[in-house]
């Protein structure tokens, strides 16, 4: 203990000290100036075990917002975020949620990752009729009136993943196995694809369904059973695994002899931000299914991916220039602009007036157009299903043709519902 | 020799290809007059003029048209203006920015090879020049079997054996006859066991399928045989398919009566050997705990921390190597567990030192103590390493797996760490009861005092022990590097397993948590499959619940008249 003084350690923990407080405690303020300023929302984790994911979506939005700023802001005037931490805790969601909306009194909020997040805040929004942008592909059956779903619904993203890998192109695999982490999203999103294969006429003995713990590590057991069910190379597994257990699950089916050849692993929860830190030899030929890649070969997508790196260069993010753009923060980010496009046609930020502005709204967004439906709260995008390379990348092999429309309610589990709040109020039952 | 040479040539011409890539080629080659033909045809705007001719340049087997047509499905193929109103097929390479301009690189449809402008370098043009050749859905259906039909053909002489084996099980899966050439061709050279026998699978598969009624009836006699786990469906189709003669449905019968009884026995070789996985990774935990815990008796809440302190000093490493030796890449690990236990140990003996040896005795104290240690230690690596996992990449020599027979392949990493557990295991005995060193730890567990006063030095041999703990228990970080992830919370998942094999096994007993980490390893992969991940991890806690309640002292109880029993 010789070479590190009391001086040392003091600075040390101070500046650690500093760097939390400034990273978890207090709001940060983008300072406007002249012609007033709007306050907007950023309700994401940035401490806790979702901190991993989210704390990238909060940097887009202040990126979006910046260069909105340095165009002028909405309506003349320049976008004011209070950014506040919700921890990964899902009561201090439904907390922070009131603050911004009761005291802060922001236009709009963006924020949640989780759908156990985004149900602890409904209420709050609903009742104060606060406007949200959720910007994660999720498990669908819900439409709510405060919130505008610009991630994927289960037919833009699980449906058209299992279509191909049924198709001709993508090999006519005829054995499914769902393979999941245990909570609300993969079982929701296995119940759809189950009843999906079954209206497609894969005889349930050709279904597997199995779930692991979160953080799980042993994966011999499963991967053992993968390999009997996949003999006869007919077989792919869709994967809602979430989170760090994805690394020994691939490690070990590569390890065991499987290969993405003869049995293809296609991923709903595997994207460019959490290949980050991995070791992605055991990945690459497996499969996933995005509504957006970093990989997208569009004018705007290059500008995008430039501008964040550059961002988080400028800003000293950790990883700076390193840094990848993904899914759920494409999402984030167009869901900015389509609330400033909105603000715009409305000339108003009152939120009835945002809300119906948002109808119909297109943003050339960096994946290329998307447009917000005329009722459902949700968003046509287009879906890629890509190939895991060496370098933590996706390249695209298939691409929907067009934009998909958004099923809140999917058809081969919920087909009486359907969500519309023009005609309708909200969840409504389909008439026969 | 000569033939020799030639065919190694062909490799290497056939990977440069499919790597797309030609440094300097000599000459651009020409293709014949009817290739040619086809290969303007593919650039036609009538989508059934382009599919025949796809088609008919799959059919010529010229492994110089794969590039086309792999290019063709990604869409990077143009078609370009010659001075002289004549046109060209060509393949884009990546597009780079100049300005506002978008330039591309060019190659010829032939074999991709760069074109080259004046002056010999290699030819930008600017992609809005160019005319974009689309591949409608239905033609990039047909490309698909195309490009397979040839990834096929040279996945099978690829150097590495894992790919072998698996286009020969997709051959062999996807059972079309033409293949069968290619397989046998590859059969005659083949000199990997496992390689040849996935040929033969993959032959005896296509026959099976396609042939006359003796063919087939030797076809199923030889899956059979093979113990083929990936006939299993055919066979099954073909024993109740009223259609098939009787000859080959009894075949198919009797080859599925032999594939079943070896899976049966390949299902429990696999069991037990995911056991023996789970317990020698129970065992290399729990190992510096059992000291620590069963024979200075101090609840090391940081045991899990000091596990992910071995596990980033193999990070640390890593680094060093990539950055210093990146030549000797694949030893990094090797270098990494003497690293790690030292790491870890040095960190074991300044907590020694530091803190605990004050606190000796006072179990409570030290349970709160090492566990606010272990904040400390987790935070500190976050804020060092960052809150995301890192990487670690597992060295090539413990990635795959080695298959022992058909149907079953151990992975590598796993035993290794079932090697590593062993020589801890042995290492330990031997250092604690055939060394000295070992004679005096015993002595001071088991009466202090009276060692002391034989001129034992107490305090040094707390330290010193209590610094082995920690050394194994960074060993063990390193080793479980290669199988799980590397995070600041690594130690939390770990230490309650920990815990429950020591307690199991019984405090201060080597042998019971052994015995231990078989058990409840061996038990967990006998209950997993029948009952799932979740359920089996809950009735492994029942069991040891009950088992503590029946033996609350563990396996092996502790005897005799201990100084402080």
């Amino acid at each position: 203990m010789e070479g590190f003084s009391r001086r040392d350690f003091l600075k040390t923990t101070a500046a650690v000290g500093v760097g939390a407080a400034a990273g978890l405690g207090f709001p940060a303020i983008l300072k406007a100036q002249g012609g007033g300023s709007v306050k907007v929302g950023v309700l994401h984790s940035l401490s806790g075990t979702m901190a991993i994911s989210e704390v990238s979506l909060r940097d887009v939005c202040m990126m979006a917002f910046e260069e909105i700023n340095a165009k002028g802001g909405v309506l003349g005037k320049k976008i004011e975020a209070t950014v506040v931490d919700p921890a990964s805790n899902w009561d201090l969601f439904a907390e922070k949620a009131k603050q911004l909306l009761l005291q802060d009194k922001v236009a709009v909020t963006f924020g949640c990752w989780t759908s156990v997040s985004r149900k602890s805040v409904l209420p709050v929004f609903e009742n104060n009729n606060g406007l949200l942008f959720y910007p994660v592909q999720y498990e669908g059956e819900e439409c709510s009136k405060n919130v505008f779903y610009t991630g994927a619904t289960p037919n833009q993203q699980l449906i058209p993943a299992a279509e191909y890998l049924m198709s001709k192109e993508g090999g006519g695999y005829k054995k499914f196995y769902l393979l999941g982490t245990d909570y609300v999203f993969p079982r929701t999103a296995n119940k759809i694809l189950r009843a999906f294969l079954l209206a497609k006429g894969v005889p349930a003995d050709n279904i597997a369904e199995e779930y692991t713990p979160f953080n799980h590590q042993d994966y011999q057991t499963i991967v053992g059973k993968i390999k009997r069910f996949a003999t006869g190379g007919q077989a792919a597994v869709l994967s809602t695994i979430n989170g760090d257990s994805n690394v020994p699950f691939y490690k070990e089916f590569a390890n065991q002899g499987l290969r993405s050849e003869n049995a293809p692993i296609m991923a709903f929860s595997v994207a460019e931000d959490e290949l980050r830190g991995m070791d992605t030899s055991a990945l690459v030929g497996h499969l996933a299914a995005w509504n957006y890649y970093q990989s997208v070969d569009t004018p705007q997508n290059k500008k995008f991916v430039q501008a964040f790196k550059a961002y988080a260069e400028k800003t000293k993010l950790p990883g700076g220039s390193k840094r990848v753009t993904d899914d759920p923060m494409e999402a984030a980010y167009f869901g900015v602009y389509i609330w400033k496009q909105a603000v715009e046609k409305a000339k108003s930020f009152a939120v009835d007036a945002v809300r119906k502005a948002v109808y119909g709204q297109e943003f050339l967004a960096p994946g290329g157009k998307i447009k917000m439906d005329e009722a459902n709260h949700h968003t046509y995008k287009p879906v890629l299903i890509g190939e895991i390379l060496k370098d933590g990348q996706f390249k695209v092999v298939s691409r929907s043709k067009g934009l998909v429309k958004a099923e809140p309610w999917s058809k081969y589990t919920s087909p009486d519902k359907g969500c519309d709040w023009v005609k309708e109020k909200g969840t409504y039952q389909k008439k026969a | 020799m000569v033939r020799v040479i030639v065919r190694r040539l062909r490799g290497v011409v056939v990977l440069a290809l499919l790597s797309g890539w030609f440094a300097a080629p000599a000459a651009a080659a020409v293709p014949p007059p009817e290739v040619a033909r086809h290969i303007a045809d593919v650039a036609s705007a009538d989508g059934a003029v382009q599919e025949g001719a796809a088609v008919a340049l799959g059919k010529t087997g010229d492994r110089k048209i794969l590039p086309l047509l792999e290019a063709l499905r990604e869409g990077s193929v143009y078609v370009r203006g010659l001075p002289g109103g004549k046109k060209e097929t060509v393949i884009v390479g990546d597009k780079v920015s100049k300005g506002d301009k978008t330039l591309v690189p060019v190659f010829s449809a032939y074999g991709r090879e760069p074109l080259t402008g004046p002056g010999g370098k290699p030819l930008l043009v600017e992609l809005s020049s160019l005319q974009e050749v689309s591949a409608g859905r239905s033609l990039r259906l047909a490309l698909r079997p195309l490009i397979d039909a040839f990834s096929g053909q040279s996945d099978l002489i690829n150097p590495d054996p894992a790919v072998r084996r698996a286009a020969a099980t997709k051959m062999g899966n996807a059972g079309d006859p033409s293949a069968l050439p290619t397989l046998t061709d590859a059969l005659a050279k083949e000199q990997d066991r496992w390689v040849r026998h996935a040929v033969e699978e993959a032959m005896a598969l296509i026959r099976l399928r396609e042939g006359t009624e003796a063919e087939r009836v030797l076809a199923a006699r030889r899956l059979g045989e093979l113990r083929s786990v990936n006939a299993l469906e055919r066979l099954q189709e073909l024993s109740v398919d009223a259609q098939a003669p009787a000859v080959i449905q009894q075949a198919a019968r009797d080859a599925l009566k032999r594939i079943e009884r070896w899976g049966l026995l390949t299902q429990a070789i696999e069991i037990g050997f995911q056991g023996l996985s789970l317990s020698s990774i129970l065992l290399l935990m729990a190992l510096g705990l059992a000291i620590v815990f069963g024979l200075m008796g101090v609840i090391n809440m940081a045991h899990g921390e000091l596990m992910a302190l071995g596990a980033y000093a193999t990070f640390v490493t890593q680094n060093w190597f990539t950055a210093h030796a990146p030549a000797s890449f694949d030893y990094y690990f090797l270098v990494a567990l003497p690293v790690s236990f030292l790491v870890a140990g040095a960190a074991g003996f300044l907590l020694e030192r530091g803190v605990i040896r004050f606190l000796y005795g006072r179990p409570l104290e030290t349970l709160l103590l090492t566990w606010g240690v272990s904040l400390v230690i987790q935070q500190g690596l976050r804020v060092w390493f960052g809150a995301a996992n890192v990487d670690v990449t597992a060295p090539k020599w413990l990635s795959g797996g080695i298959p022992v027979m058909v149907g079953v392949q151990l992975p590598y990493n796993r035993l290794f760490i079932i090697g590593l557990a062993a020589v801890c295991v042995t290492g330990m005995y031997l250092l604690l009861f055939r060394t000295d060193a070992g004679l005096r730890i015993r002595a001071v567990t088991q009466n202090r005092g009276m060692a002391a006063c034989l001129g034992v030095r107490a305090r040094r041999v707390d330290a010193l022990t209590f610094a082995m703990g920690a050394g194994l228990a960074g060993l063990a970080g390193c080793a479980l590097t290669q199988i799980g992830n590397v995070g600041p919370e690594l130690g939390q998942n770990y230490i309650v397993d920990s815990f429950m094999v020591v307690v199991t096994g019984g405090v201060g007993k080597l042998l019971g948590s052994i015995l231990a980490a078989v058990g409840i390893g061996g038990l967990n992969k006998i209950i997993e499959p029948s009952m799932g991940a979740v359920f089996g991890k809950v009735l492994i806690l029942v069991f040891v619940i009950l088992f503590i309640q029946r033996r609350p002292s563990g396996l092996f109880a502790a005897k005799g008249r201990y100084a402080d029993s």
